[in-house]
């Protein structure tokens, strides 16, 4: 259950030890079996102790005690990219702490855009009141998301903007975006593409393949991603920027980021997990869930992104979380909405990663941990005394199904939908407050 | 028609969503029975009642007259009530009550739905929250299972099979639902098709539903039985697929010059409404002893009756309450 403080955050007061728990922290290396006496002690919001040992000769006697049965206690899970639809930031909070997330960082798609440093500060002050996810905003690279003028962005970083970018659009502008990129290097700061080329994506609803060709829908070619990748990585050559591409989802994509990084050009890469785990026969007969942006692509692609993942080329998993309403989803498949829930499925499906032998429990959750953490400089997701207290118990063997019963949030898009998956949150603290416990 | 071996019982299927799934068996169970029905319609009052009571609508979110006529027809002459809506999709956000429409319509117990829609898999999103049976009369460019029907009858009748035969189809195949449908049933059947377009109006990967593509119209007529032309659908497609009506039909409208390289007797089909001039040349279409079209139109008639005959028969004779059928669609 979630714990939501409501309209006045409860500051945890006192010390809590969380002990037997199974302490691993790819930001330190940290892998300590519960039976050295490991643990964490927190007082109030702050971590006051880790150590694979903390507890070996008992716990603190003023410290409340939490069991954590010898599962696994890591850093929460850091997410890049959710888009927050309307300005329920409870419903946003329930869905990313019932999956483990403790800091996320929401597109400057929002309804007013985030490309003004009052809307930042909105952003800011309504996430906490929420009190449950921390939410960092991007802002807009251009005002109102048109690509055509700049946006204040030395003003929005003062307010609190994490890095920059257009959201789900791509300027089909080269010179708007080598400006930007050019602008935003002078502060040091970081433009994030959705990597599309507008024109050539326009009126497609899924991948251009076969199953296109057979359902009747009209195709997104995987040329439109490695246009702009192209086309950016050069202008990130030309202008120093610093550059990042959101969720890429074609083997191609990383052909050209691995060549990229190894010139030397300032280029980092994310990805979502339904491009790991799914491919365009999700869509099968119509299933408007399967419906992303970018789409799905073939099985050669998403052995692609396994490998990506595998040999770094991938910097880290950002969910992608999209919410859409019943509404905007029950439509025939060209009418509906794009996008699909991340953040609750979030571990389960990087986990299976781990499960299939690609990665390391430790690889894997430095994915979705530390490494999406200093791609934005936030300081989060590791276990640091004198740090806040945001970490997560996990159970990387429960097995559940994703429904829509079992759901926090109030859309229901999950890509994932009906899928058996192993590893489940059971609690999330956040600034030393338990918000949610699976089992509670 | 009291010596027929016809059982509806036979077909799988509570909806006729499209051809691709179904199988040989199915598709002649079809054909069969729409070929009794041909001489049916042939005679002055033919008209049976296997359908009275039963309630036929017709319901369209995009301008027909052929194919709404047709099924119009085929229902009345099996005895049901046919009711027309057209949905302007003008008036309406594409789609937005595509669901309540069908939860409207459903409570007023049809017991089969036609429905054509402009966007691919509409008619199977609807299907799934209606109680009754549902025919695809056109979904975007996906699947128009009657027209291939109708076709396939029309060539079954002047050949009298279908498999062997040599079938091009040509021109707009991006946007056909037409070419797909057929695509699937020639192939289901036996028969082998060829496409011939330019690249802008082909599909991706269209080879791999089973055609042979060609992109000059001579190489790919050569030696086919069957020359089926499609309608330059220029209502669906935004600039550019082809610089003038001048270029496309000097490269891929049919005309005699082209037609020579096709056998002597290969028939000329054409699901209408025809651009004369754009895709077809004016006497060729009209050339009484080569081109089917005319008879395609009467195939229909006879293909939806027993599109609508094999579907409604299968229906139960109890109807659930409105109640429970909102009940069911909320679920």
């Amino acid at each position: 259950m979630i714990h939501s403080p409501g309209s006045s955050p409860k500051e945890a007061h006192g010390r809590t030890a969380y002990v037997n728990a199974h302490l691993i922290d790819p930001a330190t290396g940290l892998d300590a079996a519960p039976s050295h006496g490991g643990g964490v002690l927190t007082d109030g919001e702050f971590i006051a102790e880790v150590g694979a040992d903390l507890f070996k000769d008992g716990v603190p006697e003023d410290a409340a005690i939490v069991d954590c049965q010898g599962k696994y206690l890591s850093p929460g899970l850091v997410d890049i990219r959710i888009q927050i639809s309307g300005k329920d930031f409870t419903n946003v909070g329930a869905s990313a702490v019932a999956g483990g997330v403790t800091t996320a960082v929401c597109l400057p798609n929002t309804q007013p855009v985030i490309d003004d440093r009052s809307v930042v500060e909105f952003v800011a002050r309504a996430a906490r009141k929420a009190g449950l996810v921390k939410i960092y905003p991007y802002g807009a690279m251009t005002k109102g998301l048109k690509g055509k003028e700049l946006a204040e962005m030395g003003l929005l970083t003062e307010s609190g903007a994490v890095a920059f970018t257009d959201g789900n659009k791509a300027t089909a502008n080269a010179r708007t975006m080598a400006q930007a990129m050019s602008y935003a290097s002078t502060f040091g700061l970081m433009i994030v593409q959705h990597p599309e080329e507008p024109a050539l994506a326009e009126e497609g609803v899924m991948n251009e393949s076969e199953t296109a060709t057979r359902l009747g829908l009209t195709g997104i070619p995987k040329e439109a991603e490695l246009i702009i990748i192209e086309r950016d990585l050069r202008l990130a050559q030309m202008t120093g920027g610093r550059l990042h591409f959101a969720h890429v989802s074609t083997a191609e994509s990383l052909d050209l980021i691995r060549a990229a990084k190894d010139k030397g050009i300032s280029v980092t890469c994310d990805t979502a997990p339904p491009y790991f785990a799914l491919n365009e026969t999700a869509v099968g007969d119509y299933r408007t869930f399967a419906k992303l942006s970018p789409p799905l692509r073939s099985e050669a692609d998403r052995e692609a992104i396994v490998e990506g993942l595998k040999d770094g080329t991938i910097d880290a998993i950002a969910s992608d979380h999209t919410p859409k309403s019943e509404d905007m989803k029950r439509l025939p498949f060209a009418d509906a909405a794009d996008g699909g829930l991340g953040m609750e499925t979030l571990l389960a499906i990087t986990l299976e990663l781990v499960h299939n032998g690609h990665l390391s429990l430790m690889e894997a959750l430095g994915l979705i941990t530390h490494h999406p953490a200093d791609l934005l400089g936030l300081d989060a997701g590791h276990l640091k005394p004198g740090g806040a207290a945001d970490f997560i118990v996990f159970d990387d063997q429960r097995g559940w199904k994703v429904s829509e019963d079992g759901l926090h949030s109030k859309a229901k898009n999950t890509p994932f939908d009906g899928r058996p998956v192993q590893g489940r949150v059971l609690k999330t603290v956040i600034d030393g407050r338990m918000v949610f416990d699976l089992d509670a | 028609m009291s010596e027929s071996t016809f059982d509806p019982y036979a077909f799988p299927k509570s909806h006729l969503l499209g051809i691709e799934g179904l199988s040989p068996l199915d598709i002649t169970l079809l054909l069969d029975r729409a070929d009794e029905f041909v001489e049916l319609n042939r005679s002055v009052g033919g008209k049976l009642d296997t359908l009275a009571g039963r309630t036929v609508m017709n319901l369209f979110f995009e301008a027909s007259t052929r194919t709404r006529t047709s099924f119009e027809l085929a229902g009345k002459r099996l005895g049901a009530d046919v009711i027309n809506m057209s949905v302007s999709t003008s008036s309406i956000k594409k789609g937005e009550t595509l669901i309540d429409t069908a939860m409207t319509l459903n409570a007023m117990h049809p017991d089969v739905l036609v429905v054509r829609h402009g966007s691919s898999g509409a008619v199977k999103l609807l299907s799934e929250k209606v109680n009754c049976a549902v025919i695809n009369a056109g979904d975007g460019r996906h699947e128009h299972p009657t027209q291939a029907l109708l076709d396939a009858l029309t060539i079954r009748r002047r050949r009298g099979h279908l498999d062997g035969l040599q079938v091009a189809i040509c021109g707009d195949i991006l946007h056909s639902r037409v070419a797909r449908s057929n695509i699937h049933l020639l192939n289901t059947m036996g028969a082998r098709v060829r496409l011939i377009a330019p690249k802008t109006l082909l599909p991706i990967e269209a080879e791999r539903l089973g055609t042979e593509v060609f992109y000059d119209m001579k190489a790919g007529l050569k030696d086919c039985d069957i020359v089926m032309m499609l309608r330059l659908q220029t209502e669906r497609m935004k600039t550019n697929f082809f610089p003038t009506v001048r270029e496309y039909y000097h490269f891929f409208g049919l005309d005699y010059a082209k037609l020579e390289a096709a056998k002597p007797d290969a028939l000329i089909m054409h699901p209408g409404p025809m651009n004369r001039g754009v895709e077809i040349a004016s006497d060729v279409a009209d050339d009484i002893g080569r081109s089917a079209i005319r008879e395609q139109v009467e195939m229909g008639v006879a293909v939806r009756m027993a599109c609508l005959e094999v579907l409604s028969l299968k229906l139960a004779h109890e109807k659930p309450s409105a109640d429970i059928l909102f009940g069911e669609a909320d679920a």
